[in-house]
């Protein structure tokens, strides 16, 4: 089982990718997820609580993400 | 035909296209309002003293365009009357060029005057679309309001 995720700006130079295949069973709490992707190579540049998108709209860190979610990890934004 | 003159969120749009500032301005003018707020964000040539060759703007666009037109969606509903239309410029831009424009009518000056305010102090706070920064020497840098505050803060 795996989740992808988005990433974007300074989270996809982290990761050295734009998506992510990451392994975790669905469904699972969007803090389980960022748990799981801290443990990849890159993850460690990941701040304390990274804003998460579900579905396009900004998640709760105890919310729950089933499988087929549009998941994305949101860096601090700088539009304007 | 005749014109649809109904106010409230007339245009959202985040693209790689030149911003068209004749055109969100014709999209919120009407003969029902008295005012009409301009804001145009621009590509500065220097942050925190740097000098600054361009800035490449990223955008996670499907979300972007929901947030943005949410947030204009929450000024209309606590202003009724109020016409917006927003567009957000991604993709390397030079200095100079426009990154944002919002374009805010009401009948009366200080609503439009306050839309178009709101509108951009939220999009900074809410909007996922990221910046970074090209310099002179040749560095490169996404730009993080919330490291800069911090800094702030911890210098106070």
């Amino acid at each position: 089982m795996s989740i992808t995720v988005l990433l974007f700006a300074s989270y996809a130079d982290a990761f050295g990718s734009r998506r992510l295949d990451v392994q975790i069973g669905a469904p699972c709490r969007v803090d389980e997820l960022v748990d799981a992707m801290r443990r990849l190579p890159g993850g460690a540049r990941l701040p304390a609580a990274p804003l998460v998108a579900v579905n396009r709209g900004f998640a709760s860190v105890g919310a729950t993400i089933n499988a087929g979610d549009e998941v994305a990890l949101i860096p601090p934004v700088a539009g304007g | 035909m005749a014109e649809v003159s109904s106010p409230g969120v007339l245009r959202i749009a985040v693209d790689v296209a030149p911003i068209d500032v004749a055109g969100v301005l014709a999209l919120v003018s009407d003969p029902s309002v008295g005012a009409v707020s301009l804001f145009l964000g621009t590509v500065r040539e220097l942050n925190d003293g740097r000098p600054v060759t361009g800035i490449d703007y990223e955008a996670y666009q499907p979300m972007a365009e929901l947030e943005l037109r949410a947030i204009a969606q929450e000024v209309c509903d606590a202003t009724p009357g109020l016409r917006i239309a927003i567009e957000h410029r991604v993709g390397p831009l030079l200095v100079g060029d426009i990154s944002v424009a919002i374009a805010a009518a009401h009948a009366h000056r200080a609503p439009a005057l306050d839309a178009a305010r709101t509108v951009i102090d939220t999009l900074k706070k809410r909007v996922p679309i990221w910046k970074q920064e090209h310099y002179v020497d040749g560095a490169r840098e996404w730009v993080d309001p919330t490291a800069a505050a911090a800094e702030r803060g911890a210098l106070q």
